[in-house]
């Protein structure tokens, strides 16, 4: 065949020497780099016992915050799932009824408000389309779990006030899931 | 036929064609922005002076140019007139100067209104308006109304163009609503919250280039880019019958009539297309309404090259006639 560019190398197998031939000084080199890296500083931690530390720009699970009355900011309008490249969002809008400006900002707010973890990719363009200042990515992330539909995240685990050290999937093991998909 | 020259480009009209029909002979970026003017009623234009230009020569009997900037869409061409629009500094100056005569009173809530996406103030304070409003006074605000069962009024959001009023009158048989005060307090409104109950009454809706009249059905429930529209027919008594289907996968969310590249209705619809068929088996769908290609709403959906099915592609390379490739084997 014809080589396609001229970056072709040849390969050429030499003879091993008899040191290398006697293959024991390789593997106590090779032991003497493990041995060194027991005493060096540790890379990982004991996650989920131990975790570490995010900055604070990280971009984690999102939350629908509240103005300083304790009235929601959204007002449904769209935005966030317009820019969102991965199409996680979806938004229901619904009219605000007399007796409910304690609730609602504006005149129109978010019935339904979805979002998919799966599919999210965590870009925090919805924060920056956001007119309202209303939804803005946190610096926790979303806990593993067995069920698809655990990671599509409804108003009642975005909107404020929600704590999050509290979410635990409903589904802990994978003998439970399988449990459940019976 | 007469000569007009509008930015450079030289058109022969009829004479008493309006300075905006004869732009929107030549079509883009020549067209004059409207928010009052409308084809079909009679009358309207005049109102919001969004289509001010400049006119470089009155005519070739009389080269002066006029002192002022005019309306085009209420001026007549004359032979020989030479008309300036996107290419003159003044009119782009004056045209910034009408968005925010327009926004002094009109409240700066798109995220919540109805109307944005497909909302022609929205549009023109895009492309001429400044990115900070100066106004730092009070805004008028009004309660929404109801004006029969499937109408809502925002008085908060209307501009005054008079467009609803005219619906009212050259479609309908009798009008109930119309305009109340004079000059900066007067509002569109009903006799004491009567209701507009006609059968053509909810082309208000259609008209209205702001979101004063909503539709009661659809308001709030969803924003206009997340639906696909959908041209469809149906057999009907009163009307055409050709409507736009706005729908979520197999729900329709709102009809209304199809409006053209200017925003305007050439057929209107009655209300028992707009209102009572909400089920996708009463109508004939066509397929996917084209929507120019800067509109929102072809977020996230097909564009207009996309829409052509490959049968049409087939058909019109049979019009191309074939026999001139016959030597080609």
């Amino acid at each position: 065949m014809q080589a396609l560019s001229n970056r072709k190398k040849v390969l050429e197998q030499k003879k091993m020497t008899l040191v290398e031939r006697l293959y024991l000084p390789a593997i106590f080199q090779g032991m003497g780099i493990t041995l060194r890296h027991f005493f060096r500083r540790k890379a990982t931690v004991h996650y989920p016992e131990q975790k570490r530390s995010v900055p604070a720009v990280f971009r984690g699970l999102h939350v629908l915050r509240k103005d300083e009355n304790g009235a929601e900011r959204c007002t449904a309008c769209g935005l966030c799932a317009v820019a969102c490249p991965a199409e996680a969002i979806t938004m229901e809008g619904g009219e605000r009824k007399a007796g409910e400006e304690h609730l609602y900002r504006e005149e129109k707010y978010a019935v339904k408000y979805e979002i998919n973890m799966l599919r999210c990719i965590f870009c925090g363009f919805c924060e920056d389309a956001c007119p309202k200042e209303a939804i803005f990515l946190e610096t926790t992330f979303a806990p593993a779990s067995y069920d698809r539909n655990d990671f599509i995240y409804g108003k009642d685990r975005l909107v404020e006030g929600f704590k999050r050290h509290e979410l635990v999937s409903p589904i802990t093991t994978l003998k439970e899931a399988q449990e459940a998909n019976k | 036929m007469i000569k007009v020259t509008i930015d450079g480009i030289e058109l022969e009209v009829e004479e008493g064609t309006t300075i905006m029909n004869a732009a929107r002979k030549i079509g883009g970026e020549v067209v004059p922005p409207a928010m009052c003017y409308y084809t079909s009623l009679k009358g309207s234009g005049g109102k919001c002076r969004a289509c001010l230009v400049k006119v470089a020569q009155g005519s070739a009997k009389d080269p002066r140019p006029m002192p002022k900037l005019v309306a085009s869409c209420c001026t007549n061409v004359q032979d020989g007139m030479v008309v300036l629009n996107s290419t003159s500094p003044e009119v782009l100056e004056t045209r910034r100067g009408i968005v925010e005569f327009l926004l002094v009173n009109h409240p700066l809530d798109c995220p919540i209104c109805d109307q944005a996406g497909e909302c022609e103030l929205q549009n023109f304070a895009f492309d001429h308006g400044l990115q900070k409003t100066r106004s730092e006074f009070h805004r008028r605000e009004f309660d929404p109304i109801d004006i029969g069962p499937h109408i809502k009024l925002h008085m908060t959001r209307c501009i005054l163009c008079y467009r609803c009023t005219m619906v009212a009158d050259q479609l309908t048989e009798e009008r109930v609503h119309g305009v109340l005060w004079r000059g900066e307090a007067s509002e569109i409104s009903t006799y004491i919250q009567k209701a507009v109950e006609n059968d053509f009454s909810g082309n208000m809706i259609d008209v209205c280039p702001v979101g004063a009249l909503t539709d009661r059905h659809f308001r709030f429930r969803n924003r206009v880019w997340f639906l696909n529209p959908m041209d469809a027919h149906r057999n009907c008594s009163k009307c055409s019958g050709k409507v736009v289907l706005w729908m979520r996968g197999e729900e329709v969310y709102r009809v209304t009539a199809r409006k053209d590249q200017y925003d305007e209705v050439k057929e209107f619809i009655c209300n028992e297309c707009r209102w009572d068929h909400y089920d996708t088996k009463d109508w004939v769908v066509e397929g996917p309404r084209a929507v120019e290609k800067w509109s929102v709403i072809t977020a996230n959906k097909y564009s207009k090259e996309t829409v052509e099915l490959p049968e049409q592609l087939f058909s019109k390379l049979d019009n191309a006639k074939w026999d001139s490739f016959e030597g080609v084997t």
